[in-house]
């Protein structure tokens, strides 16, 4: 953005793979993610657009390194020039990279949200973050009263925005968002965004994981596109810009699996440039 | 079924509901009918009560006044409830502790023609819950409610999980399936091109309920 180059996230040669037992106690290894390479620059949002199920929240999770203990990571990732290993993760998270949950699940049910949403704290930066949560809030339409509530309370777009709250509270150097923005109604996702577009010029860099693809491109610098576990391409936004129908045809999955995998969905293309 | 035809299929009368005693009201008096075979949209900002409408209308909370009436009769509480609904979070309308498979066939044996359609692939039936994306799981929810004695279904932002192209697919399943088995819809969703794509009719909760605000 601004002549910024330095990536804050590197990811080089990206595997995940999973264990599983099949029958008793044969165990097989799936890879999910393979050879996956990806930067983000400071100041840049990159989005990551691609099917469900094609292994974009791994490669969140992998980030963040809360893949669960049967799966198996290699290949390096760099976060502003370090290496990421799991004693440097666990200082990091929370604090200099942020993260967003796509399941609302992520949020503890027995504690007031606002208590979550401003984390673990001093006495001293409590007033602070008080201060902090309010104006969050605010930005986020929701009101004072919901830092009161339980989880179970929220509906699901509630639910969300308080997830998205808790991610901007602090100045992160990195925030990795799982698909951020389902359930909200277009004013708030867009807001969430230009919430986004804001940290990014702080130099802030934004992981974006979204299926809302009509908002990547309009808010996104450079849009990676995901397919079974590798990244098919980087470009940057504009190469999609008209109506965005290159890009539709250029999912493999239109092109030959929608087709073929699913002999119903003949009409499928048409039917899409209705929707989007 | 044909006899219905023009009279509301699923009818909910005057309904009211609050989470709890002395809590503000979520919907208060409310009234909305839906014909068989019609397909309705329901919108409004987030947080006003959409979601616990749909749960009322597939029986999984009881209004405090009011009933949901289904073809003239008042929901039946036992047995398989013809309205069925899809919801919002799959990962938490699963059960943890069940395999994907015994999660499909929970109410029906959904025909292999179905699941190729529906992308749901065989080596995914073996699996639990966790170990598949919130886009897999919501096919397995979708396949699972879609059986024979399902009358009335009631989506609440199904799709938002979903890539657009997996979307289309489903919601084409999902219009085929209802069109030809004269079933009714409601659909919640905030992207008014779906709505408009997908209904004949866009109804605002805002608009048919008296206690607008969630305070």
């Amino acid at each position: 953005m601004k002549g910024q180059k330095e990536p804050v996230l590197a990811v080089k040669e990206l595997c995940v793979s999973f264990t599983m037992y099949d029958r008793g106690l044969n165990r097989r290894e799936f890879e999910m993610v393979h050879q996956l390479s990806l930067t983000v620059n400071a100041g840049e949002i990159v989005a990551v657009a691609g099917s469900s199920g094609s292994g974009k929240s791994l490669l969140a999770h992998g980030i963040l390194g809360i893949l669960p203990e049967n799966a198996k990571v290699t290949g390096t990732m760099e976060f502003c020039g370090r290496r990421l290993e799991e004693a440097s993760l666990k200082k990091l998270r929370g604090r200099e990279i942020a993260f967003i949950p796509q399941s609302v699940k992520y949020l503890d049910p027995l504690m007031k949200v606002g208590r979550q949403v401003i984390g673990p704290c001093s006495r001293a930066e409590k007033k602070e973050r008080q201060e902090k949560l309010k104006q969050v809030f605010a930005r986020y339409q929701l009101e004072e009263s919901v830092a009161n509530l339980y989880p179970y309370q929220l509906s699901g777009g509630m639910a969300r925005r308080v997830l998205i709250s808790g991610a901007v509270m602090k100045p992160a150097k990195l925030i990795v968002a799982d698909e951020p923005t389902p359930g909200l109604q277009e004013s708030l996702a867009r807001e969430t965004l230009c919430n986004f577009r804001e940290l990014a010029q702080e130099g802030c860099g934004v992981l974006l994981i979204t299926h809302d693809i009509d908002l990547a491109l309009q808010m996104a610098d450079r849009i990676a596109i995901f397919y079974d576990g590798k990244i098919l391409e980087t470009v940057p936004a504009a190469a999609f810009s008209g109506d965005g129908r290159a890009f539709l045809r250029a999912l493999p999955q239109n092109e030959f699996a929608a087709e073929q995998k699913f002999p119903g969905a003949g009409n499928t293309e048409g039917f899409r440039q209705r929707i989007i | 079924m044909q006899k219905f035809h023009g009279e509301p299929a699923l009818q909910a009368a005057h309904i009211s509901f609050r989470y709890q005693k002395n809590a503000p009201w979520v919907l208060k008096d409310v009234n909305l009918e839906v014909e068989a075979g019609e397909r309705v949209a329901l919108v409004g900002p987030s947080g006003c009560g959409k979601s616990t409408l749909a749960g009322i209308l597939a029986g999984y909370e009881i209004p405090e006044s009011g009933e949901v009436l289904w073809e003239g009769r008042p929901l039946e509480r036992r047995g398989y409830c013809p309205v069925q609904m899809i919801g919002q979070h799959p990962e938490q309308a699963v059960n943890p502790r069940w395999r994907m498979e015994k999660i499909l066939r929970e109410c029906w044996n959904p025909k292999e023609e179905l699941l190729q359609r529906m992308g749901i692939e065989k080596s995914w039936m073996t699996r639990w819950p966790n170990e598949l994306s919130g886009g897999e799981l919501q096919r397995f929810c979708i396949a699972r409610v879609l059986g024979p004695e399902t009358k009335f279904l009631v989506c609440d932002e199904i799709s938002t999980m979903l890539d657009v192209i997996t979307q289309a697919q489903i919601w084409q399943i999902l219009l085929e399936e209802t069109e030809r088995r004269r079933m009714g819809m409601l659909v919640i969703t905030h992207n008014r091109t779906l709505a408009e794509r997908v209904c004949s009719r866009i109804v605002n909760l805002e608009e048919i309920n008296h206690e607008a605000s969630f305070d």
